[in-house]
C-alpha cells in the first residue's frame, strides 16, 4: 500500500494550488482576521482621542460606554445574525427589518391581551415572545415556500413580503404604536445582572437594582442588562449551529455549490425554508425585545435597522456569492459599526459622518474579501453571481 | 457464467418525436469497464441518464444485482449503489474533502440521549483518510476548501465519495474533459484502481485514446442505437471510428424502420 511508485500524487493545477507560500499564507491571515484588527485599532482611536477633544472629562473605554453600545448593537446584530445563515446559504432576507416591527407590535398586543386578561406578568411576557416569534416565523416561512418551492428570487420574494409585512404591521399597530402596556415590563428590558455604584456609598447590587436617585444614580453602572444576556445566549445558539451541527454543514454547502447539494441528497427545499424561518425569528426577537425596552410596540422600529444588519454581515466577511461567512464574523461587524457610530458622536463629529464612514468600511471589507482570492490564486466563482 | 450486475434490455427514450435511445440493451459485469462511445447527440448520455434515475425509459428494463430496478430519481439509484460521477459538479468547492465526501450523510455524535446531534469531523476525516489511502491517492492536506485542488483531485474526491458509499457500479460521464494531460493520466489510473477494488464501471467518453486506456469492453451507439459491442482487445481506433460516424453497424437492424427515425440536432 505504501508503495511510492504506485502511489497517485495528483499534480497540482498551474493556477490553484494546495500549498501556499508563507507571504501568501501571512496575507491570507491578515485578510481574514483584519475586522478583528480593525475594531481594536478602532477602539484604541477611540481611547486617545475622545479625552483629548473633550479636555479628558470623557473618556471612551467606561463601563457605562460599553455597555451602550452592548445595548445598541442588540437589534442589529439579532437582525444580522439570521441573515448570515441565510446569505451564506446563498439567498437575502430583506423583510426582516419590517419582520422585527411586525413582531414588536404582535408582542405587545399580546402581552396587553394577556396581563389585561388577568394573565400574571411573567406568563403575560411570555405570549408576547411566543406571539412576536411565532408570527415572524410565520411570515420567514411564507418567504421560505415561495423562495423554495415557487422558485421566485429570494430578493423579490423578501421584498414583497416586506412591504406586505409593513402594512400588517401598520394596520394592527393603531397609529403607529402599541401603548398600554404592563410597566412592570420595563424591569424585563432594561434591568441587568449587575449595578455598580462607583465611590461612596456604593458597591456591587447583584440581580436587583438598588433603589437609589440623585447622586448616587448617577454613579450608578448597569451591567449585563438582561436583552444582552438574552442576545448573547442567541449567539452562542447560533455559532453552534452553523459549526457543529449539519443544519450548518448544509447551509454551508447550499451556499456553496447548489448542484452538490441537489445531487448529494441533501433536502434542499426544506433547508430553504428553515433558512428563512431562522432569518425571521431573529429578527421576531429583536422585535420582542424592543417591546420589552421601550414598554411599546412600535410598527417602525425595524425599518431603518435592515441596511445596518446587512452592512454588519458584510463587514464581517459573509459572501454574498454564499458558502462562506461566520456568526462570530457578523458579531464583529455589529460592533465595529457600533462602536465607530458612539465614538463619532462622542467625538462631536457630525451625525451624518456615520453613514459615509460606515458606507466606506462596508466597501474596504469587501475589497479584502476580494483580496483574498486573489492572494490564493483563486478566480472562483464570480461567473455564476 | 455468473449474473451480470447491471442488465439493461430494449431500453427506448423518447423526447416527442426524437428516439434519443432506440432500444438497446447491454450488460455490465461485476468488476469491468465499460467504455460508451459515441458521437456528441449519439445518446450515451441519455441511456446512462435512464440507468441512473434521472429519466425513466419509455420502454424496454432493467435488471440490477438480479432484481428487476426502477429508480425514481437519481438520489434513489445512489442508495442502490448506482453512483454518477459529472466531473465535480457533486462537490462543494467551499467545504473540505472530508465534508465533501460525507456531503448529505453526515457522521453525527449524539448528545442528552440523542437530543442535540453534532457533526463529528474527527471521525469523517478518519474515514475520508483511510477511504483516500486505499485508492492510494494523497492530498498536501485535507482540512482546507477543495476550491484549492486541482481538477483532477477534486475529481479523485468524487471518485472517493463514492467507493466509501459502497458504490456498486460507477457512471463517469467525460471524466478527463477540461483535465490537463498528466491529470487525465491520473483520472484513468484510478479507473484501473476501481476495477481492482471490483467496482464495474461505465466510461463516457468520445476520447478514444482513453477508452482503450482502461476498458475491457466498449459499446458504441450512433444517433440513439447501439451500433456495435466490441472486447477492447479485438478492435481498434479505425474500426472505432467508422461506427461513431455510422458507416458501420453491427446490430439492432430493421428493429425501427429508418424512416421513423429522427437525427438528433447535434
Amino acid at each position: 500500500m505504501t508503495d511510492r511508485g504506485s502511489r497517485i500524487v495528483l499534480p497540482a493545477g498551474v493556477k490553484s494550488s494546495g500549498i501556499l507560500t508563507p507571504v501568501q499564507r501571512f496575507a491570507l491571515l491578515a485578510s481574514r482576521i483584519w475586522a478583528w484588527l480593525f475594531l481594536a485599532l478602532m477602539v484604541l482611536f477611540f481611547v486617545v482621542t475622545v479625552p483629548l477633544v473633550s479636555g479628558g472629562t470623557v473618556h471612551f473605554l467606561t463601563i457605562r460606554n460599553s455597555q451602550n453600545i452592548l445595548v445598541a448593537i442588540i437589534p442589529v446584530l439579532l437582525l444580522g445574525l439570521g441573515q448570515t445563515f441565510v446569505i451564506i446559504g446563498a439567498g437575502i432576507d430583506l423583510s426582516v427589518g419590517w419582520v422585527m416591527s411586525l413582531a414588536s407590535v404582535l408582542s405587545a398586543l399580546a402581552l396587553r391581551w394577556a396581563f389585561d386578561g388577568g394573565v400574571p406578568l411573567f406568563p403575560s411576557v411570555l405570549v408576547g415572545l411566543i406571539a412576536g416569534v411565532g408570527g415572524a416565523a410565520v411570515v420567514g416561512f411564507i418567504n421560505g415556500v415561495i423562495i423554495a418551492k415557487l422558485k421566485v428570487p429570494a430578493f423579490i420574494v423578501t421584498l414583497g413580503t416586506s412591504f406586505i409585512v409593513r402594512g400588517v404591521a401598520y394596520l394592527m399597530s393603531e397609529n403607529t404604536t402599541v401603548i398600554g402596556l404592563p410597566p412592570g415590563i420595563r424591569a424585563y428590558g432594561n434591568d441587568a445582572l449587575l449595578y455598580f455604584i462607583r465611590g461612596e456609598g456604593g458597591g456591587f447590587y447583584f440581580l436587583k437594582r438598588p433603589d437609589v436617585s440623585g447622586e448616587l444614580l448617577r454613579r450608578m453602572d448597569t451591567i449585563l442588562p438582561y436583552p444582552v444576556i438574552v442576545t448573547a445566549c442567541v449567539v452562542a445558539c447560533a455559532i453552534f449551529l452553523l459549526r457543529k451541527t449539519q443544519f450548518g454543514r448544509h447551509t454551508y454547502a447550499i451556499g456553496g455549490s447548489m448542484e452538490a447539494a441537489v445531487r448529494t441528497g441533501i433536502p434542499v427545499d426544506r433547508h430553504i425554508i428553515k433558512l428563512y424561518i431562522l432569518s425571521a425569528s431573529t429578527a421576531g426577537m429583536a422585535g420582542f425585545l424592543s417591546t420589552l425596552r421601550f414598554t411599546a410596540g412600535s410598527a417602525v422600529i425595524g425599518d431603518p435597522l435592515l441596511l445596518s444588519s446587512i452592512a454588519a454581515v458584510i463587514i464581517g466577511g459573509v459572501s454574498l456569492f454564499g458558502g462562506a461567512g461566520s456568526v462570530i464574523g457578523t458579531v464583529i461587524g455589529a460592533l465595529i459599526i457600533a462602536v465607530l457610530t458612539t465614538g463619532l458622536v462622542m467625538l462631536n463629529v457630525e451625525a451624518f459622518f456615520q453613514f459615509i464612514v460606515v458606507g466606506t468600511v462596508v466597501i474596504v471589507a469587501v475589497l479584502i474579501d476580494q483580496s483574498r482570492d486573489l492572494i490564493a490564486g483563486r478566480h472562483r466563482r464570480r461567473a455564476e453571481a | 457464467m455468473t449474473e451480470p450486475l447491471l442488465s439493461v434490455r430494449n431500453i427506448t427514450k423518447r423526447f416527442g418525436g426524437l428516439v434519443a435511445v432506440n432500444n438497446v440493451s447491454c450488460e455490465i459485469n461485476r468488476g469491468e469497464v465499460v467504455g460508451l462511445l459515441g458521437d456528441n447527440g449519439a445518446g450515451k448520455s441519455t441511456l446512462i441518464k435512464c440507468i441512473s434515475g434521472v429519466y425513466h425509459a419509455d420502454e424496454g428494463e432493467m435488471f440490477f444485482e438480479g432484481k428487476h430496478a426502477h429508480f425514481a430519481h437519481p438520489i434513489d439509484a445512489r442508495r442502490h449503489g448506482v453512483e454518477t460521477i459529472y466531473q465535480d459538479l457533486s462537490l462543494a468547492n467551499n467545504l473540505d474533502v472530508g465534508a465533501n465526501i460525507f456531503l448529505g450523510r453526515e457522521l453525527k455524535k449524539r448528545h442528552l440521549g440523542g437530543l442535540i446531534k453534532t457533526l463529528d469531523d474527527q471521525q469523517m476525516l478518519r474515514e475520508s483518510r483511510r477511504t483516500l489511502e486505499s485508492l492510494q491517492i494523497h492530498f498536501p492536506t485535507l482540512t482546507e476548501p477543495i476550491e484549492n485542488l486541482s481538477g483532477g483531485q477534486r475529481q479523485a474526491v468524487a471518485i472517493a465519495r463514492a467507493v466509501y458509499w459502497d458504490a456498486k457500479l460507477m457512471i463517469m460521464d467525460e471524466p478527463t474533459n477540461n483535465l490537463g494531460v498528466p491529470e487525465q493520466q491520473k483520472v484513468l489510473e484510478l479507473i484501473r484502481r476501481l476495477r481492482e477494488h471490483g467496482v464495474p464501471v461505465i466510461l463516457i467518453t468520445h476520447t478514444l485514446p482513453d477508452a482503450f486506456a482502461v476498458t475491457d469492453r466498449i459499446i458504441v451507439m450512433h444517433r440513439g442505437r447501439k451500433v456495435a459491442e466490441k472486447a477492447t482487445a479485438e478492435t481498434n481506433t479505425e474500426e472505432l471510428v467508422q461506427y461513431m460516424v455510422g458507416a458501420r453497424d453491427d446490430t439492432n437492424k430493421g428493429v425501427l424502420s429508418p424512416q421513423r427515425e429522427i437525427s438528433l440536432p447535434q
